[in-house]
């Protein structure tokens, strides 16, 4: 039977294709503002790759962003369980999840099956997930592909003490009319983000292995910010972004 | 007096303003006692002689500390015939108070701006909100205007002046004219739902795409900020006379849903209330040349 999941970011949709065991193909858009048209086109690129029929297709689960029209008509589970799902899927050691996301970031702890035993989820505060970095490396005049290289290269002196993501931007706009070297900048930056996110999951309780996914996963700087502030190793799986959806993909088959 | 209106650098910025007292001919002789508010998005100094509100400057912080006070103290002094060594005390506050290259000490913004309500609003004052450029500050005072209780938001930019500049920004108001723009609705709409600046921003930009007009978003906006601001007055508990400082005290869009929020008056004065963290450490500054 081939499934669909799909998972609707704040940013981006993703749309995975399945077989079983088997990934068909994989489509990542923009959401911009209509989720409906974004779901159909990332499944589109997904089908595209896999080269099949809309028909073949017998079942879509959606993820992510919740009670849409279009996720109504089909299956709809949560992020936390999809990403547990997924996550388990690619590493089966995985016991302790982070996900970074554009907007939202969540730490979950889950058994060997997947099964979520606790959650800790920041959605209310950009400080945190991907809009931070967004609007630091907008203050800073870089990419954020930029801003990860360059905090490679940080000293490692310079804080950020604002937790704020709005207040952050005036710090970092202060540190550099006072001329302080842009990979430090960088570094303070990833730094911020890294122990905000290490403080969510202390507490709910770091069990290994760690697992990073979603989008800020891809940044090498932030995971090695993230490991040396829980001083644990912090595992990623192949295409993390699409950890969600490939969680939503396998429980759309399981339910059958 | 009205206060005179220096030209602007930014059309969304709130013009800069000098005041002095036409009441006051020559300050020379006098005892003059001075405050300097050094916040996070504006600086005040004021001046008082034997005790009277004599002249101020209200100013945007530049980026060193030092540099906002200095220059504010000269538009003050400006015109007076007075030089900064003809002062007999200053105190130093806010956000860059450790930064007042003149000043004899420092006091925290709570302490001045409760002592400056008192003096702006009357000694009926009990309950003080100060609304800054980065923090809020709900304060209990006594009827001699000193602290007995506050709370304050300064991790958080929702319910922040830099909140309102955020939406100036985006929908290109200026500053000063958002409040009353935002009561140009015919009816209230929803409050925008999310807490965070930088998520309202994205929220916003929503609202407006589904054809909401600028108005109406700033309403929701200002909604928003009021039903925070109310929320932090009411853990600490609203006790009458209820009065606001800061800059956000100038905006009537807070001001009139804030009422509304608490169901409280909040009393009005003729005195610009942004100058109330100043003019409570020129008070204070005064008060110590009197125990000298």
């Amino acid at each position: 039977v081939i499934a669909a999941g799909i998972d609707v970011g704040a940013k981006t949709t993703k749309a995975i294709l399945m077989d079983g065991d088997a990934i068909l193909g994989r489509g990542a858009v923009p959401t911009g503002f209509d989720q409906d048209q974004a779901a159909c086109q990332a499944l589109g690129v997904a089908r595209q790759e896999a080269a099949l029929e809309e028909s073949s297709i017998k079942k879509v689960f959606f993820t992510g962003l919740a009670g849409r029209s279009f996720a109504s008509a089909a299956g709809h589970i949560s992020s936390v369980r999809a990403a547990a799902r997924g996550t388990i899927h690619l590493l089966p050691e995985a016991r302790t999840i982070i996900d970074v996301g554009a907007e939202q970031s969540y730490s979950l702890s889950c058994d060997a099956h997947g099964a979520v035993l606790d959650f800790a989820l920041n959605e209310r505060c950009a400080a945190g997930s991907g809009a931070f970095l967004e609007a630091m490396s907008h203050a800073l005049e870089v990419t954020l592909q930029e801003l990860d290289a360059l905090a490679g290269k940080a000293s490692g002196k310079v804080r950020i003490t604002a937790q704020c993501t709005i207040f952050a931007e005036s710090e970092v706009v202060s540190l550099i009319h006072s001329q302080t070297p842009k990979p430090d900048i960088a570094g303070a930056i990833i730094d911020s983000i890294a122990s905000r996110v290490a403080a969510t999951v202390r507490g709910m309780g770091s069990t290994p292995l760690v697992v990073l996914i979603g989008g800020l996963a891809r940044c090498a700087a932030f995971r090695t910010g993230l490991q040396s502030s829980l001083e644990m190793d912090v595992q990623i799986p192949e295409n993390p972004e699409f950890a969600c959806a490939l969680g939503a993909a396998l429980i759309a088959m399981e339910e059958q | 007096v009205t206060p005179s209106t220096l030209p602007r650098e930014e059309a969304w910025r709130w013009p800069e303003t000098r005041w002095q007292s036409s009441e006051i001919g020559s300050a020379s002789g006098r005892r003059i006692a001075a405050g300097v508010d050094v916040g996070s998005v504006s600086t005040q100094a004021v001046l008082l002689a034997d005790g009277e509100l004599y002249t101020y400057a209200n100013l945007r912080t530049g980026s060193s500390s030092s540099q906002s006070a200095e220059k504010a103290m000269q538009l003050a002094l400006e015109s007076t015939g007075l030089r900064l060594q003809d002062i007999h005390a200053c105190v130093g506050t806010g956000y860059g108070r450790v930064n007042v290259p003149f000043a004899k000490c420092t006091i925290t913004e709570i302490a001045c701006h409760a002592r400056g309500a008192h003096h702006i609003y009357g000694p009926t004052v009990r309950t003080v909100l100060d609304m800054g450029g980065q923090d809020c500050k709900a304060i209990r005072c006594d009827e001699k205007g000193r602290v007995v209780d506050f709370l304050m938001n300064d991790k958080c930019a929702a319910g922040t002046g830099r909140g309102l500049e955020v939406f100036a920004e985006l929908l290109h108001v200026p500053i000063q004219e958002m409040g009353a723009l935002s009561l140009r609705v015919t009816r209230e709409p929803p409050m925008v739902s999310s807490t965070c600046v930088v998520f309202a921003k994205s929220e916003a930009l929503g609202l407006l795409r589904q054809g909401w007009s600028k108005e109406e978003t700033l309403a929701a906006y200002h909604a928003a900020m009021a039903n925070r601001l109310g929320a932090l007055l009411r853990r600490l508990g609203v006790e009458k006379d209820f009065a606001i400082t800061g800059g956000i005290a100038k905006n009537i869009g807070i001001v009139s849903r804030l009422r509304r929020e608490l169901d409280v008056e909040p009393l009005t004065a003729s005195i610009d209330p942004q100058i109330a963290g100043a003019l409570g450490a020129a008070l204070l500054a005064d008060e110590m040349l009197d125990e000298i």
